[in-house]
């Protein structure tokens, strides 16, 4: 599992890290991120789906978990 | 409902709507009595509150604008409406207030920002090419510094009354604009007699606009500088499609009013200094990236509670003071005796939009972290 954590960086970053945080992930593996906003959970939640995972997002207290899996 | 909601602005329809509307707007309050090409311009309306408050003494340019006003107010009800108006400061504050000063001079030299940029071309003001291509040159760079890790770091929960003092700002100015008080002789509020700060759509008039483009563009993060990044970092073109929308709808609706007059020189509030038109938009395109949104967006930012957009946001109203203080802001076409004065800006303005650029190159190599 790779955890990334964009709590607090305006955008596009959020959108940055995520994108790098795919090219270490290996076939199966679980990623998560932590958002801070909900354009930042929606920005990331968008362009994970256009890669064809599959998301599901919890709600925290101070943001979002969003689990993402191909 | 709430949830819903959220997914249809967040859709490709949501945003293209929210630009129709706002394009639509524009042309709308132009007809009302805002100035010619400007029925919205979030650079311009800030720097006319700069001349009321005195901040400048152009007096041609000096109007408490309610629009700007009702941006971060309707901002704000969306936001609360939401549930998404959340305190938060503290991403490198000083940065970004400088940022803000530096694309104000930018853009002044250029005579408009990004979205009146789009609504200039809407109205045939074939200058706004120049301008857009020096957006577009001056976001390439910033997407260059993004992709190699720049960042500002992050902001922090910030303290509920942190996120308030925007829109209370907002809220007296609009006091201000009622009550209009002299606070003494000779001295602000000062209202312009003349020139384009004297051209104005009613109060009620623009506050309603305002509200619903605060509303729908805080829902739907509509961002003009965004849109050109997203493309040229990821190919996405989910904002540019609301942008495109903004553009084709003031046009129409511009043709329909009788608002287009196609040329380059002598048109409104604008000059035709190509090399200089360009250039400015250079400097605040750069400028905008680095801080992560168009002045737009740090308005719409600044209204749920986003400490350091409001910190942009006043470094461009300081920025209009100095640019005009100092003549760096741009000089319109004229016609003198019958013949053509071409405009542009000042040596001093083509020093400090030089200045500027190297700025942001320094601090888009130095703002780095390694990702």
């Amino acid at each position: 599992m790779i955890q990334v954590d964009v709590r607090g960086f305006s955008c596009p970053e959020p959108l940055i890290r995520t994108r790098n945080a795919l090219k270490g992930l290996s076939e199966g593996e679980t990623l998560e991120i932590l958002v801070d906003t909900v354009t930042s959970r929606e920005n990331v939640r968008r362009f994970l789906m256009t890669k064809k995972f599959s998301i599901e997002i919890e709600e925290l207290g101070d943001g979002f978990k969003i689990v993402a899996q191909k | 409902m709430s949830d819903r909601l959220t997914r249809f602005f967040g859709s490709r329809w949501g945003i293209i709507i929210t630009g129709g509307v706002i394009g639509l707007l524009a042309a709308l309050l132009q007809k009302a009595g805002n100035p010619p090409n400007m029925g919205i311009c979030v650079a311009c309306f800030e720097r006319d509150i700069a001349g009321a408050l005195g901040l400048h003494r152009a007096a041609v340019v000096q109007y408490i604008r309610p629009e700007i006003i009702a941006f971060v107010l309707g901002s704000m009800i969306a936001a609360l409406v939401f549930k998404e108006f959340k305190s938060r400061l503290g991403s490198a504050p000083i940065i970004r207030f400088f940022l803000g000063i530096l694309a104000m001079i930018g853009g002044l030299v250029f005579l408009g920002c990004p979205w009146r940029a789009i609504l200039r071309l809407a109205g045939g003001d074939l200058n706004a090419i120049l301008g857009l291509l020096g957006l577009t040159s001056g976001i390439s760079v910033g997407v260059y510094f993004l992709k190699n890790g720049y960042t500002l770091g992050r902001s922090r929960p910030a303290p509920a009354i942190a996120g308030w003092i925007m829109p209370l700002i907002m809220v007296s100015l609009l006091v201000l604009l009622i009550f209009a008080p002299q606070f003494s002789e000779g001295g602000p509020i000062f209202f312009s007699e003349s020139g384009p700060g004297s051209m104005a759509a009613p109060v009620i008039i623009s506050l309603a606009a305002g509200l619903v483009i605060g509303f729908l563009a805080q829902r739907t993060r509509f961002c003009t500088m965004g849109s050109i990044r997203d493309v040229i970092l990821m190919g996405d073109t989910h904002l540019i499609s609301g942008v495109g929308a903004l553009l084709v709808v003031a046009f129409v609706t511009n043709l329909i009013l009788g608002q287009v007059h196609v040329g380059l020189v002598s048109q409104p509030v604008a000059h035709s200094n190509h090399l200089w038109n360009f250039m400015g938009m250079v400097l605040a395109g750069l400028a905008f990236a680095l801080a992560g949104g168009c002045p737009g967006r740090q308005l719409f930012l600044s209204g749920e509670g986003d400490g350091d957009a409001a910190i942009f946001v006043l470094g461009m109203i300081v920025g209009a003071g100095i640019s005009h203080n100092f003549g760096l802001a741009g000089r319109p076409d004229s016609i003198v005796d019958g013949v053509l004065s071409v405009g542009g800006t000042s040596i001093y303005g083509q020093i400090a939009v030089i200045l500027g650029i190297v700025f942001c190159v320094i601090l888009g190599f130095s703002a780095r972290e390694k990702l």
